[in-house]
C-alpha cells in the first residue's frame, strides 16, 4: 500500500534522510489493525516526544459503495443495506431512511408505528451507548465495565430478537411504519428491562465517574469549544458537552417525540469528561422516554396506505434524525421511478472524526486512543 | 555424612549461615520449585478471579475449572517457533530475557519464610533485595534496543523510566520501616521501657525486631507506619509494570512495549520474571510491614491453646480447599463427556485433603507455621494486584511519573 | 430572506422555492463563494451539515452540487443548489465552514468535481491511485480500476 510518508501533504516532514533518533519529530503510523481504533482507521501521527503535533486520519478501509448500491435497488429493497452502515445503532438508521421516503411520498406513519418506532429507537440509543462505554473504558485501561455494559446490553438485544428476529441489523421498521406488530408481552418486558437497567447504569457510574484515574485520564483532555464545534459540524453528544443545547429531536421533532417530556443533558467544558457525563445522562433521558412510551402506545393499524410499488414523485429531500452518534441526515433525489435516483447518506462519524485533528494537537499520545474513542465512530458509517 | 545432614536440622540459624551447602542447595532447589508452581497457580487464579469480577466463568475446558490451563499455556510457549527480527542484535536479544530472570530469581535467596528458612541471612538482606531487583532495569532496556524497532524501544525506555523513579519511593518507605527496627524493645504504643538497640538492614532480624516490639511495623505509630506501607504498595506496583501502572506493556496503547518482538520460550521468561518479581516485592512489604512469618496477634494472644489454635490454621486451609474441590465436583454435570475431568477434580480434592491431614500431624504443624503465614500474607497481596487490575483505569505516562 | 437575497443578487437566483416544508434555492455557478458567504455571515446559516451531488447523465450541465446548511439560531435549513458542468471547478467553501474540507474531499472522490482553494484535494474514500469516480452515471455497478487492483492487492479481480 502506499507509502504514510508520501501521504503526509500536510505535515511537512523533514529531511528524508534524517533517522528517527536525529530530529526530535517522529512520524508513527497507527494502523488500520489497531485494538483502540474501534474498526479500520488508520491514523498517522506526527510527534515530538510525545506530544502531537498533528494528525491525519486515513479512512475508506469499509467503503463498500453503499450509496451507488442504492441507485440500483429499488426502495424497500434498499431499507435492510441502511443497518449495516452504523451496525452499532441499526435501528435508528432504519428510523431515518423510512421518515426520509415517507416524506418522500407524503405518508405519515400512524400513531402506533410511531410509538413503537420511538420505543425501539430509544432502546436501540441505550444499546449504542452502553457499547459506547464498555469500549471507551476499555481504551483507557479499565477492563471490567466492558463486560457489564455488554451483558446488560444483552438484554436490549434479547428484546429486538423477540421483535424483529435480529439482533444486531434489525430491519426493524417498513416504509409507512412497521411490518410486526407488538409481540405479547413485549410492554412488560420493556418495563422490566427498565426495572433492571437503572441500577446498572448508577453501578457504571459508581465505578467510573468519581474515579481519581479516570478524571485525570479525560479531563481537559480533547477540548473543544461550542463555536469549532459548529463550524466544523460536529454534531451528537460532542456538540452538547461544549455546551450547545440542540438535539434534532427537539429543534426537529419527528416520530411522536414531541409526545414526550425529556431534558437534553449538556456539558460546559467540551472535554472527554463532558462528553463522558452527558452520554450517560442521555441514557438516563432515554429510560425516561421509554418509560412513558411504554405506558401509553395508542390502538391502531401499524402500516400506513403505501402502494405495492413505492414510486415517490419527482423531488428532493433532506431528512435528519438524532442518531446516538450525531445527526443522520439522507438527502433522497426521486426521479419518479421505482429507484431512488441519488441517495446520500450524511454520516454523523465522518464529520465528526474531522475534528480529531483539532481535538488531539498539543496533547499526549496516549490521548489520542481517548479522544478516538470519546467521539464514538463506528467505520461502517464513516466508509459507508 | 548423615550428621552433616540431620546436624542442620538441630540448629538455629539459616544454611548459609550455617555454612551447610548441602541444605543451602535443597533450600534453593524448594525455592525455585516453590516459584514455578507460584507463578503457574498465580496465572490461573489471575485468570479466574478476573473473569469473575468480570461476571463471567474464565478458562472451564482445559482441566476441571480451568486447572490444566496454565499447563497448557506452559506447553504452547515452549513450542513455538522462535522468531527473532531480522535486524536485531543478536546477542542482546539473546540475554536480555535471562537477565530479567536472572535478576528476579536472585532476590529471593534473602527472603524468609521462617526464622532459619532462608538460604541465607545477608546483613544486608533489604538492600541486596532492591538492588538486584533494580538490575532488572537493564534487562529491560537490553530488550528493547535489542528489537531494533521504535515502538519497543520507546516502550523500554518508558518503561525503565517508570521502574527507576518509583525505586526512590519505595527505597523512601523502606527507611522508613528499618528505621523502626532501631526501637529495639519498645512496647505497643510507644512507650519505651528497655535499652534502645541497633537498626538492621537484615531481612530476618527485621521481623525479628517486629516480634520484639510486638507489633507489626504497619501498625507502628499509626498511621504513620500505614502511610509508609501505602507508599510502598503503589510503588510495587508501578515497580512491577503491573496496572494500574501497565502503560509501556498495555495492549491498546500505541507502543506495544519492550516485549512486543519476543515470542515462545522467551515470552515465557518475562512473564516468569514478570510474576517473580512480584512475588519478590510482595515478600518485602510483607516482611517489613506485615510481620513476615509472624502468625497474628504473637504477643496478645499467647498460651497453649492459642498457639494451638493458630497452629491448627493450615490444615483448616487446605481441608477447607479441599471441600471446596468437593463440592465441585458433586455440582459437575453428570454426562459422560465430564467423566475424566470429575475424576480430576476428586483426585485433586483428595490430595488437597492428604495435605490437609498432613499438615495436622504435630511435627509437621509446628514446623510449618511460619511458611505457612508468610506465604498466606504474600498470596494476599497477589489477589490485591489482581483487584487492582481488574478494577483502575490506566494511569497515562506523564500523570503516571507525576505520581511518581 | 428569499427577497433579500434576489435585491442583492437580482438574476443570479434562478429559482427559489419550497418542495414538501423543505426551502431550496437554484443559483448560478457564478454567485458561488459570495452567496455562501453571504448566507453565513448575514443570514446567519452557521452551520453547513452536508455537500453532495448528483449527476445527470443527459443534461447540458450534468452536474447538481448542493450545499444544505442550517442556522441555529434560526432552526431553519436551506438548500443551496448549482449546475456546473463536467470538468468545471468550484471555488472551496473551506474557508467560509471548515466542516466543508472532507465533504468537499468526498465528492471530488465520488463525481470528480474539482474544488478550487481547497488545501488538502486528494481521495479519501478510495485508495490513493484509484482511476474513475464511481458516483457518476456512467460508472457501472460492479466496474472497478482493475489495473489497480492488479498492481496492489496481487490477485486478477476478486469479483
Amino acid at each position: 500500500m502506499s507509502d504514510p510518508s508520501t501521504n503526509i501533504s500536510h505535515l511537512e516532514l523533514g529531511d528524508r534522510n534524517e533517522t528517527f533518533l536525529d530530529s526530535n519529530e517522529l512520524v508513527i503510523n497507527m494502523g488500520p489493525q489497531h485494538p483502540a481504533t474501534h474498526g479500520v482507521l488508520r491514523v498517522i501521527l506526527k510527534l515530538d516526544g510525545e506530544k502531537v503535533l498533528g494528525t491525519e486520519c486515513v479512512i475508506g478501509y469499509l467503503h463498500r459503495g453503499v450509496e451507488k448500491i442504492a441507485e440500483n435497488r429499488t426502495y424497500a429493497m434498499f431499507n435492510p443495506y441502511v443497518d449495516r452502515m452504523d451496525y452499532v445503532a441499526a435501528v435508528s438508521n432504519g428510523l431515518g431512511y423510512c421518515e426520509a421516503v415517507e416524506r418522500l411520498l407524503n405518508v405519515q406513519a400512524p400513531p402506533r408505528a410511531n410509538y413503537i418506532r420511538v420505543i425501539l429507537t430509544e432502546l436501540n440509543r441505550l444499546a449504542s451507548h452502553m457499547l459506547w462505554l464498555g469500549t471507551h473504558a476499555l481504551d483507557i485501561g479499565a477492563i471490567t465495565p466492558l463486560f457489564y455494559t455488554f451483558r446488560d446490553r444483552e438484554e436490549i438485544l434479547k428484546i429486538f430478537e423477540k421483535y424483529c428476529g435480529a439482533r444486531l441489523t434489525t430491519h426493524a421498521f417498513r416504509i409507512g411504519g412497521c411490518l410486526y406488530e407488538t409481540y405479547d408481552g413485549f410492554e412488560k418486558d420493556v418495563t422490566n428491562f427498565l426495572d433492571f437497567v437503572t441500577p446498572k447504569i448508577d453501578e457504571y457510574e459508581e465505578l467510573l465517574t468519581t474515579n481519581r484515574i479516570w478524571v485525570e485520564r479525560t479531563k481537559n483532555v480533547g477540548k473543544i469549544s461550542g463555536k469549532e464545534c459548529i463550524a466544523l459540524g460536529v454534531t451528537g453528544p460532542v456538540l452538547r458537552a461544549s455546551g450547545v443545547r440542540w438535539d434534532v429531536r427537539k429543534a426537529q421533532p419527528y416520530a411522536a417525540y414531541s409526545d414526550f417530556d425529556f431534558e437534553i443533558p449538556i456539558g460546559q467544558n467540551g472535554d472527554t469528561y463532558d462528553r463522558y457525563l452527558v452520554r450517560m445522562a442521555e441514557m438516563r433521558q432515554s429510560l425516561h422516554i421509554i418509560r412513558q412510551a411504554v405506558g401509553k402506545i395508542p390502538e391502531g393499524p401499524i402500516m400506513a396506505k403505501v402502494p405495492k410499488v413505492i414510486k415517490p414523485p419527482v423531488g428532493e429531500i433532506y431528512h435528519s434524525i438524532e442518531a446516538p452518534k450525531g445527526e443522520l441526515g439522507y438527502f433522497i433525489v426521486s426521479d419518479g421511478s421505482t429507484q431512488p435516483y441519488r441517495l446520500r447518506v450524511r454520516p454523523p462519524s465522518f464529520v465528526n472524526l474531522q475534528a480529531l485533528d483539532m481535538m488531539v494537537r498539543g496533547q499526549l499520545v496516549a490521548d489520542v486512543v481517548a479522544v478516538i474513542g470519546t467521539l464514538d465512530i463506528v467505520l461502517g458509517e464513516v466508509d459507508r | 555424612m548423615l550428621d552433616y545432614v540431620t546436624s542442620y536440622l538441630r540448629s538455629n540459624t539459616t544454611p548459609g549461615q550455617a555454612g551447610n551447602l548441602l541444605w543451602a542447595f535443597i533450600y534453593i532447589i524448594l525455592i525455585f520449585l516453590g516459584l514455578s508452581v507460584a507463578v503457574i497457580a498465580m496465572n490461573w487464579l489471575e485468570r479466574k478471579i478476573l473473569a469473575h469480577m468480570q461476571v463471567r466463568l474464565g478458562p472451564m475446558r482445559v482441566g476441571p475449572h480451568g486447572l490444566l490451563q496454565p499447563i497448557a499455556d506452559a506447553i504452547k510457549l515452549l513450542i513455538k517457533e522462535d522468531i527473532m527480527p531480522a535486524e536485531a542484535d543478536k546477542s542482546v536479544f539473546w540475554i536480555a530475557p535471562v537477565l530479567i530472570v536472572i535478576t528476579a530469581f536472585t532476590t529471593f535467596i534473602v527472603v524468609p519464610f521462617g526464622p532459619t528458612h532462608a538460604v541465607t541471612d545477608m546483613n544486608i538482606g533489604v538492600l541486596f533485595m532492591l538492588g538486584v531487583s533494580s538490575l532488572s532495569v537493564l534487562g529491560v532496556v537490553m530488550a528493547g534496543w535489542a528489537s531494533n524497532s521504535h515502538y519497543p524501544l520507546i516502550g523500554a525506555l518508558r518503561s525503565s523510566a517508570q521502574m527507576v523513579s518509583y525505586e526512590i519511593a519505595m527505597g523512601l518507605a523502606v527507611v522508613a520501616a528499618v528505621l523502626m527496627t532501631s526501637l529495639h524493645g519498645i512496647g505497643l504504643y510507644g512507650v519505651a521501657h528497655g535499652a534502645v538497640g541497633d537498626g538492621t538492614l537484615s531481612m530476618i532480624d527485621i521481623v525479628k525486631a517486629q516480634q520484639d516490639q510486638h507489633a507489626w511495623f504497619i501498625f507502628k505509630f499509626f498511621p504513620l507506619g500505614l502511610i509508609a506501607f501505602f507508599i510502598f504498595a503503589v510503588a510495587m506496583i508501578a515497580e512491577t509494570n503491573r496496572a494500574p501502572f501497565d502503560l509501556p506493556e498495555a495492549e491498546s496503547e500505541l507502543t506495544a512495549g519492550f516485549h512486543t518482538e519476543y515470542s515462545g520460550f522467551r515470552w515465557s521468561l518475562f512473564f516468569l520474571a514478570e510474576y517473580s518479581a512480584m512475588i519478590a516485592v510482595s515478600a518485602i512489604a510483607v516482611t517489613l510491614w506485615l510481620g513476615g512469618w509472624l502468625r497474628p496477634f504473637p504477643t496478645w494472644l499467647t498460651g497453649e491453646t492459642w498457639d494451638l489454635v493458630f497452629s491448627l490454621f493450615p490444615a483448616a486451609t487446605f481441608l477447607l480447599l479441599a471441600l471446596i474441590a468437593i463440592v465441585g465436583t458433586l455440582r459437575m454435570p453428570k454426562h459422560p463427556y465430564f467423566r475424566v475431568q470429575t475424576l480430576g477434580l476428586a483426585g485433586f480434592a483428595a490430595v488437597l485433603a492428604l495435605i490437609g491431614i498432613l499438615l495436622l500431624l504435630p511435627p509437621v504443624r509446628d514446623r510449618i507455621q511460619d511458611i505457612y503465614w508468610f506465604s498466606l500474607k504474600v498470596a494476599g497481596f497477589m489477589y490485591l494486584y489482581i483487584w487492582y487490575r481488574g478494577t483502575f483505569p490506566r494511569y497515562r505516562f506523564d500523570q503516571l511519573m507525576r505520581v511518581g | 430572506m428569499v427577497a433579500t437575497l434576489k435585491r442583492q443578487f437580482g438574476s443570479g437566483i434562478t429559482e427559489a422555492s419550497t418542495y414538501l416544508g423543505q426551502n431550496y434555492m437554484v443559483v448560478d455557478r457564478s454567485l458561488i463563494p459570495e452567496i455562501l458567504q453571504v448566507l453565513r455571515d448575514q443570514e446567519q446559516f452557521d452551520y453547513c451539515v452536508d455537500i453532495t451531488a448528483v449527476h445527470y447523465l443527459a443534461r447540458e450541465k450534468p452536474f447538481d452540487v448542493i450545499w444544505i446548511l442550517y442556522s441555529f439560531p434560526r432552526n431553519e435549513r436551506i438548500r443551496v443548489k448549482t449546475l456546473i458542468s463536467d470538468g468545471e471547478a468550484l471555488p472551496s467553501s473551506v474557508p467560509i465552514w471548515p466542516t466543508t474540507n472532507w465533504l468537499e474531499r468526498e465528492v471530488y472522490d465520488m463525481f470528480g468535481i474539482a474544488f478550487e482553494g481547497h488545501p488538502d484535494l486528494k481521495r479519501i474514500l478510495l485508495p490513493e491511485g484509484w482511476k474513475g469516480h464511481p458516483l457518476r452515471k456512467d460508472y457501472g455497478i460492479i466496474q472497478q480500476d482493475n489495473e489497480w487492483v492488479r498492481a496492489n492487492l496481487g490477485i486478477e479481480s476478486g469479483q
